[in-house]
């Protein structure tokens, strides 16, 4: 089966992603994802019913320690990438418009 | 010679027995360095010269005082770009990360660091792992030091080159679908992706975090089991990192392959596979037989099926790690922007190439509600089902032999443009990440074109002493390869 995708499609995927493509770009885009959901369609030549999705290959345990702050106050380092910041804490702009 | 012809565990041996300081092995790599990155362009970050003679000197004091006995005490090493280091541009390659310095270290650098090693640089790389030749880096391509107009594969093409040029003894790459097999596949260089969770991922900028492994390339076998050693562990950082039985791969080396059951999948010499990659892999395989190994050919099944799941698990994994990318804590923000979520989608799209957005929308595709089941779930039971087809053979064999990649090296420019057969060159590769099997990479001649041809020994999960058995083993017989680089240095 030959996939289509559509602006709207496309265009869910951009929230998504939270990436702007602007005309030709999504063009190139919906082109690109439509070849290789036609090339990853060759899994549906595998009957799957009866096997369990595998998202661990070893056993996972939860992996538990005492809640005890090792590592101090970080602030100062965790801020000294920021891109903007002001009196201790990340400035984004305006959320509400 | 010079000692960048040495390999990491002589250069270390000399070090210890006071033939050489390690100032003359740190000024040794950074020499080479200056010598050949105008061609090679291995690295991303060059450490300053006087820091890194500075902690050759601290390192130097620890030997002297009995404090570093360890075989990587005071030799020179190279990390790969999408490993934290403390104080060093961490960039990943990515435009986003360009000004990204980290207040921590990878505790896989960091165990390096307490072992004695002099960091001389941050590698080159394809932009946050997800590319097969090391030219979707924003800095620009690597070149291969066994020929310039090629590719050094990728994503670890910049650690690769750096090894194979002689440049440094060792530096760290990182594997999430080949991404050390295959580079020293192409550059004649040895590495091992480990079992998962062997060596801990933390500080490690995250792919495809069920599928990411640290891994050394070096120049020979015994240097990957010595390093491998220093930096694997359990810890308390990574959830996923395992403690293993045994870490003593050093002891695996000299004990022979009389024995070995090795199983040669038929169907990774099919179509697609270049002959002279074939008939050197092949001849490899006689050379272990004559070592005493037991071989045969088997049908390992399902092969083709590996890539696709391998692709939508790997960006499934990559859209959610790479949201932290937004513009707030770190890295790259937009110049102009009104509001939060138009800054967020701006300095994105500017901060990620190409590749690295194809890959982050597949992923959000298939993970969306009314595709998950049919794409992302899909890939997770075809995964079982490859899973399993790897337990069955290792019911029966030791080790699985097979070639790295289909062909040697590509030429630069002739990769990106067709995205789809770029990742269908993974087709050995991907299926261990996938299982979380180890998987080493090692040369075994060269072709009629010049360029290297990779082996690839697959084992079971937790049996790298299988691995280091079989490779030391061919090793011994094959004899040393070195790249016109590594040449020029040594006849300098």
């Amino acid at each position: 089966m030959a996939h289509v995708i559509d602006d709207e499609t496309i265009d869910y995927v951009g929230i998504l992603a939270k990436l702007e493509l602007d005309g030709e770009e999504k063009e190139k885009a919906k082109k690109d994802m439509a070849q290789m959901l036609d090339y990853v369609d060759m899994l549906n030549e595998l009957d799957t019913d009866s096997v369990e999705p595998m998202t661990h290959v070893f056993p996972v345990n939860n992996v538990f320690r005492e809640d005890v702050v090792t590592n101090g106050d970080g602030s100062e380092e965790a801020l000294a990438n920021a891109p903007e910041k002001k009196e201790n804490q990340y400035v984004v702009p305006k959320t509400f418009v | 010679m010079s000692l960048m012809n040495l390999t990491a565990v002589e250069l270390g041996r000399k070090i210890r027995a006071k033939e050489v300081s390690v100032q003359e092995a740190a000024q040794a790599s950074l020499e080479s360095i200056d010598a050949k990155e105008d061609r090679l362009h291995s690295f991303i970050t060059r450490i300053d010269r006087k820091k890194v003679l500075a902690r050759a000197d601290e390192v130097q004091k620890k030997i002297d005082a009995g404090e570093l006995t360890g075989p990587l005490a005071g030799v020179p090493v190279a990390i790969k770009d999408n490993m934290n280091t403390k104080g060093v541009l961490t960039s990943a390659a990515s435009h986003i990360l360009d000004n990204f310095v980290p207040r921590f270290s990878a505790t896989a650098v960091e165990r390096l660091e307490q072992a004695g090693a002099v960091v001389v640089g941050k590698t080159n790389m394809d932009e946050f792992a997800m590319g097969s030749t090391t030219e979707t880096s924003y800095f620009g391509p690597t070149a291969n030091p066994f020929d310039t107009a090629r590719v050094p594969g990728g994503s670890s093409g910049g650690s690769a080159a750096a090894v194979s040029g002689a440049e440094v003894p060792y530096a760290l790459g990182s594997d999430t679908g080949g991404s050390i097999r295959q580079p020293c596949a192409y550059c004649g260089a040895t590495g091992i992706k480990p079992t998962y969770g062997t060596v801990s991922r933390y500080g490690l900028i995250a792919y495809g975090s069920s599928l990411d492994q640290i891994g050394p390339i070096a120049k020979d076998v015994s240097d990957c089991a010595a390093i491998l050693e220093t930096i694997a562990a359990p810890d308390e950082k990574d959830s996923t990192s395992v403690a293993r039985d045994s870490y003593a791969f050093t002891k695996s080396l000299t004990q022979g392959v009389k024995g070995l059951k090795i199983g040669i999948p038929r169907d990774y010499f099919g179509d697609g596979l270049d002959p002279e990659v074939r008939q050197k892999v092949l001849a490899a395989a006689d050379v272990l037989k004559s070592e005493g190994a037991i071989v045969e050919e088997f049908d390992l099944s399902l092969v083709q099926y590996a890539i696709p799941a391998y692709y939508l698990i790997a960006c499934a994994e990559a859209s959610s790690n790479l949201e932290r990318f937004d513009g707030v804590k770190y890295g790259y923000r937009t110049k102009d922007y009104e509001e939060l979520h138009q800054m967020y989608k701006k300095t994105r799209s500017e901060g990620f190439g190409p590749e690295v957005r194809r890959r982050i929308m597949l992923g959000s595709f298939v993970l969306s509600s009314g595709y998950y089941d049919a794409y992302y779930l899909k890939a997770l039971r075809t995964k079982a089902l490859i899973k399993a087809a790897f337990d069955k053979a290792f019911a029966r064999y030791d080790v699985i032999l097979g070639p790295v990649a289909p062909t040697t090296a590509p030429k630069m420019n002739s990769s990106l443009s067709d995205p789809l057969k770029m990742y269908l060159s993974d087709v050995y590769t991907v299926s261990v990440n996938l299982c979380c099997l180890p998987g080493l990479s090692l040369p075994c001649g060269l072709a009629s074109d010049g360029m290297p041809v990779g082996l690839q020994l697959i084992g079971d999960c937790f049996r790298e002493d299988n691995l280091f058995r079989a490779a030391y083993a061919y090793e011994q017989a094959r004899g040393p390869i070195m790249s016109p680089f590594a040449r020029e240095e040594a006849e300098k």
